[in-house]
């Protein structure tokens, strides 16, 4: 090594020492992009896992699935697939959610015909001491998991809740499914009969005899299949739950994304500031010989230290924050996708190493530009004091800017690709670099129509910012990276959440709701209980629903049907329409209530006809209205029960809105149920309750979300007070003049105070500015791309208002803070530090 | 609970009529059993278990021998016999086929099981008519016809009778044990012609050869004392046939033995228990299960001395994916003094675990 990179070594590792606050904040800023984009993807992997596995274990060795919706298809399809020439063994199933008595959730049992599975699904053929208990109708066998969460202890039977009757069946043995699903398995024959599934089939997974062609197979199948069933890989199976979950996980990951993009700003600013206090040693290092490429090096190197042990810190943060992530909220992070034991973590050395190179990245794209600076600056002009200022002081071209906010907003016009909302990010991206790259212009625009004030040291405060914005910006950049994405962030969830309230309160609008059972789920209501049940003392009205799942094509993921009492059209009303509401004329078809999801899915909206597979037979309905629904991301329809009911013959309900006699009081209608319908048959909640159950649930999904905005405001507040630390320490000199001229010590930190006001004031603006440009998007493009959801925009001005208050005085007094430290010595040697 | 109480409550349960304790209740093999056909050719569902089990030595045009069996078990599990579904598994059947090539050196085999049902899986009353997907057994006025495709091999083979059917014992009536109610309707169709087709590792043969059908039905075989049993049908050159078998009690020692001879001009002569004597002789043991196999013995009928010899020792036969049992099943060779005497077959279970119907 030339003696002159020793020299600058020793000067990097001293500007280290003296810059310690700093450069462990932009580690931290660093450590944190990476640990999250790091543990988001750890946590998917970890689910992508476990759900192929849970796949694997389900579908085993076959080839082809065919599904059907809810209440499954008839059975005499699976002796017709059977006898097919290309198929060695079919294997049919009964698939339900068995409601256990006085649990929550409900256990995953499958009927199978253990002959049939053995040759397809062998992971699905209980192991007992007795093999006959095979073929019992009174015996089950479980799944590790589903013991586990049975027990404790020995499992010697389970009570299923089955329609009026309770089912009890004797644990005969395990079964061989992988570790985390919770599984029952019972005969097929028991399964039709307890379930009251008779003659129908929930899935047949088909195993191809050798040499068959998959693609004639799959039409001869498809070719048998009623309205409503699907034959499938079982690949693309798996495809359709990932599928569900991925906008949520991008979402996630952008998030870390922006984080990493705020910590590289950070580094920007904290390296820009360490230069132009280096000025002076830099130069000297210049005049004694180090080359300009050297020296952009070294401070290459100095950056990618700062990112690499950013990253190395991380990484490991990101492994400890998925494992408490998972724990916590599952796999899914809170969304509630999944259910089932917490998996073990799938960590991907890949994946580490390139989180860890991004970080890196981020961090020498923060530090390049301020090497590029310390390096062209001529070493003559900035060896001498008070050329500080002009560090950073040219203001580029404004054309990149306003091309990239030009860019912004052609591309927010554009459509997901494939299912995503790619444009909205890219435009999100486009804003923030284009606002950066014009802030120094937006800066001084901003402090020129800022008016004089007369006190002296405000007015020098505003003249130095005017004058200097080069170094404003530098401090800048970060505050309103992380000004603009709390914001974004505050009123893309402040919508949500208002938009849920105010949805809750239109699709809750009677008092009591009774639940008997879900779509998949082993209980429900029939007419007779149906009619008690609108006959207890104290009920006024009884609405009924039946919920049940629909294919409406092969590769898609079904498709909720709603079919809901409506006395009148009037009714329908009640649903969250958006849009023309107008009425449409229906026709001879009955009508059909269509969520956003399914408009978008199907490119259906009011007036359209629309096919829906029911019990086998694809009827048409005519589209009446577009509801909102956040309660899913998926595909939902509204029919009318009546309709339904005729469509179908299926007169069962799984749920129940009560309308309460005035004066009736709750606690004497849930005893009456109780005594009724037993104490563990129905769940029952208020509408308050439901609000209460619901809103938490949203507050628990966007958890994730409050706490990465917090952390980007921490951070972003960190960084400014850091930064004004360390321009009031560069400018010792200028105070010490300001003090020989007459100054208080008083004015001199007046004067600062009100620079850091005003600086933060602007960046807050532009900040504000930005952020909400950068919600309307989110709210109007991501939101809706991703996840179907409309939602009208609501802007927390209370919340905005103390965030921007907070944000001012912390910025002032940091600013104060540091003109004490900057103004503590005595002027004489503050000016003789020169020299 | 204590062990008295236990047995008491286990004796109630067992004096309960079967169907209330969601049990079956099976008919027995008394002497009022009259066989008659082609009735009886057919499924008797109601029974516990039934098979129709043919075996046999065929010839292809190059002069080379295999043997033949096909198999097609029906049991009648007593569970779920009230259910509404189709697919209640009152009835199950069993396929088992294996070729027997002394040149391959071991059993080719493969197996099918079936819930009797949706039309996959079926055995008819009134006629031999069994079907598990796509193999079949089926009877026609004019003998069987069985069409196996398996993993390994394929069979097309037609057995036409040339004799007419040989009750067992007592008019059909087959004593399995020292128990009254421990026996079998059992009758046999020897020297049956066969010719068709083995399709053996793609390689298609046109055979003919003979061929020995068994149609056997009971509610209970097998004593709970017994392990297993050893069963020859043998072919006679001459024309005639011959039958023995004898159940094996746990210690290995013969529990009862039974067996008939029936001349080419139709005579039959049976044998009492104390006539039939079984000799084991060389035993061969299996390399994939480590089952030990009388593979020869000498049968002792009435002043009859017969040694039996395997075409192959390896014809052991792995049903545990189907019936949950390992047997052996094998061609055999039935000498007298040194002189050929006949062509047949030799079953031996029970040799590992204890067979279970």
């Amino acid at each position: 090594m030339k003696p002159s990179a020793d020299i600058a070594a020793a000067v990097m590792r001293g500007a280290f020492g003296a810059n310690r606050g700093r450069t462990a904040i932009a580690i931290l800023a660093i450590a944190l992009g990476v640990a999250l984009g790091f543990a988001i993807q750890t946590v998917n992997r970890t689910a992508i896992a476990e759900f192929s596995s849970g796949i694997a274990t389900i579908s085993g060795a076959a080839d082809l699935v065919v599904r059907g919706p809810t209440d499954g298809f008839d059975e005499s399809v699976y002796p017709a697939i059977a006898r097919l020439d290309a198929v060695a063994v079919a294997s049919p199933e009964v698939e339900v959610d068995a409601r256990l008595p006085g649990r929550d959730e409900p256990l995953r049992v499958i009927g199978v015909d253990a002959f049939r599975a053995a040759g397809v699904t062998p992971a699905l053929v209980g192991r007992g001491s007795d093999a006959l208990d095979l073929l019992r109708p009174d015996r089950i066998h479980l799944s590790s998991a589903a013991h586990a969460w049975l027990g404790p202890g020995d499992v010697k039977e389970v009570t299923i809740q089955a329609g009026d009757r309770v089912v009890t069946f004797a644990v005969a043995g395990s079964v061989p499914a992988s570790g985390n699903q919770r599984l029952g398995v019972v005969d097929i024959a028991a399964a039709q009969e307890a379930f009251g599934r008779l003659g129908r089939l929930s899935r047949i997974d088909v195993r191809l005899a050798p040499g068959a062609d998959p693609d004639g197979a799959r039409e001869a199948i498809a070719a048998l299949l009623p309205a409503g069933t699907t034959v499938e890989p079982p690949a693309r199976t798996a495809d359709l739950a990932q599928r569900m979950t991925r906008a949520y996980r991008i979402n996630l990951t952008v998030l870390s994304l922006i984080a990493l993009f705020t910590g590289s700003l950070l580094v920007f600013s904290t390296q820009a500031l360490s230069v132009v206090r280096r000025r002076t040693q830099l130069a000297l290092l210049r005049t004694l010989g180090l080359s300009r490429s050297l020296l952009v090096r070294c401070l290459l190197v100095e950056g990618a230290l700062i990112g690499t042990i950013g990253a190395g810190i991380g990484i490991a943060a990101g492994y400890a924050l998925a494992a408490i992530f998972v724990d916590a909220f599952g796999t899914d992070l809170g969304a509630g996708y999944f259910r089932g034991e917490a998996p073990t973590l799938a960590v991907s050395l890949p994946d580490a190493v390139a989180f860890g190179l991004l970080g890196v990245a981020a961090t020498l794209a923060g530090a390049w530009l301020p090497a590029r600076e310390a390096a062209s600056a001529s070493p003559s002009a900035a060896i001498r004091a008070g050329d500080d200022a002009r560090a950073f002081a040219q203001v580029g071209s404004p054309w990149p800017g306003l091309a990239c906010l030009a860019a912004a907003a052609i591309v927010v016009a554009l459509p997901p690709i494939g299912g995503l909302p790619v444009a909205g990010y890219a435009a999100i991206a486009l804003i923030l670099f284009g606002t950066l790259l014009l802030l120094p212009r937006f800066t001084r625009w901003l402090l020129m129509q800022v008016p004089r004030p007369r006190a002296p040291p405000a007015a020098l405060a505003l003249d130095s910012l005017r004058a200097a914005p080069g170094q404003a910006i530098v401090s800048l950049a970060a505050i309103v990276a992380a000004v603009s994405l709390a914001v974004s962030m505050a009123i893309m969830v402040a919508s949500f959440r208002q938009s849920l309230a105010g949805w809750l309160d239109q699709v809750l609008p009677a008092e009591l709701y009774v639940r008997a059972g879900s779509a998949r789920d082993t209980g429900w209501l029939d007419p007779s209980e149906q009619r008690d049940l609108a006959r207890l003392p104290g009920v006024r009205r009884v609405e009924f629903q039946r919920t049940a799942r629909i294919l409406l094509r092969g590769d898609d993921p079904p498709v909720t049907l709603l079919a809901r009492d409506f006395d009148a059209d009037a009714d329908a009303e009640r649903l969250p329409l958006v849009g023309d509401a107008s009425r449409v004329k229906v026709g001879d078809s009955p009508p059909a209530w269509i969520n956003e999801s399914f408009a978008d899915r199907y490119g259906a909206g009011p007036g359209a006809r629309i096919a829906l597979p029911l019990a086998g037979r694809a009827r048409t309905f005519t589209v009446s209205g577009v509801w909102r629904d956040y309660a899913r991301q998926t595909a939902a329809v509204v029919v009318r029960r009546d309709d339904y009911r005729r469509l179908t013959g299926d007169d069962r309900v799984g749920d129940a809105a009560l309308w309460l006699e005035p004066g009736a009081r709750v606690e004497a209608i849930r005893d009456a149920i109780e005594t009724r319908f037993g104490a563990d048959r129905l769940s029952l909640a208020t509408a308050g309750e439901m609000r209460q159950i619901s809103l938490s649930v949203f507050d628990r999904t966007f958890a994730v979300t409050y706490v990465l905005e917090a952390i980007a405001i921490v951070i972003g507040l960190v960084g400014l007070s850091a930064s004004f630390g360390a321009l009031a320490l560069a400018r010792r000199r200028e105070f010490g003049v300001l003090r020989h001229l007459g100054m208080t010590r008083g004015g001199v930190a007046a004067m600062l105070g009100v620079e850091g006001f005003l600086a933060s004031g602007a960046g807050l603006a532009i900040g504000l500015a930005v952020g909400a440009a950068i919600s309307l998007i989110l709210v109007r493009v991501v939101n809706r791309q991703s996840f179907g959801w409309s939602m009208d925009l609501h802007v927390p001005a209370g919340q905005l208002a103390v965030f921007c208050v907070a944000l001012l005085a912390t910025a002032t007094l940091t600013a104060l803070a540091s003109a004490r430290r900057a103004t503590g010595g005595e002027p004489v040697l503050a000016v003789k530090d020169d020299w | 609970m204590n062990p008295r109480r236990r047995r008491l409550l286990q004796a109630i349960a067992m004096a309960l009529p079967g169907a209330a304790r969601g049990e079956a209740a099976y008919p027995g093999i008394g002497p009022g059993l009259a066989i008659a056909f082609p009735r009886d050719h057919g499924s008797h569902p109601d029974f516990r278990t039934e098979w129709w089990y043919v075996t046999g030595w065929t010839r292809d045009r190059q002069d080379r021998e295999r043997g033949v069996q096909v198999t097609f078990f029906r049991s009648r599990p007593g569970v779920a016999e009230a259910s509404a579904s189709a697919f209640a598994p009152r009835e199950l059947l069993f396929a088992h086929a294996a070729v027997a090539d002394a040149a391959i050196g071991r059993l080719v085999h493969d197996q099918r099981a079936a819930r009797a049902g949706l039309g996959l899986a079926s055995a008819a009353q009134g006629g031999t008519d069994v079907r598990l997907d796509r193999w079949s057994f089926v009877g026609d006025g004019d003998g069987w016809r069985a069409t196996i495709d398996a993993r390994e091999f394929a069979l097309d083979l037609r057995f036409r009778p040339t004799q007419a059917p040989m009750l067992q014992g007592e008019r059909g009536l087959s004593r399995k044990g020292p128990r009254p109610e421990q026996a079998s309707a059992y009758y046999s169709v020897p020297q049956l012609a066969i010719e068709g087709a083995i399709s053996l590792r793609a390689e298609p043969h046109r055979v003919t050869g003979t061929a020995w059908f068994d149609h056997e039905w009971s509610s209970s075989y097998l004593a709970a004392e017994a392990a297993g049993w050893d069963w020859i049908g043998v072919n006679l050159d001459d024309g005639g046939a011959l039958m023995a078998f004898r159940i094996r009690g746990r210690d290995g020692a013969s529990r009862w033995t039974g067996g008939g001879l029936r001349d080419a001009a139709g005579a039959i002569r049976r044998f009492a228990p104390d006539e039939v004597t079984f000799v084991p002789g060389r035993i061969w043991r299996s390399p994939r299960t480590g089952i030990a196999y009388p593979v020869t013995f000498e049968v002792r009928m009435g002043e009859l001395a017969i040694a039996i010899a395997p075409l192959m020792d390896d014809q052991e036969l792995d049903a545990r994916a189907s019936v949950g049992t390992i047997y052996w099943e094998g061609a055999v060779r039935a000498l007298a003094a040194e002189r050929p005497l006949g062509r047949g077959y030799l079953e031996l279970t029970g040799y590992g675990e204890p067979l279970r119907l």
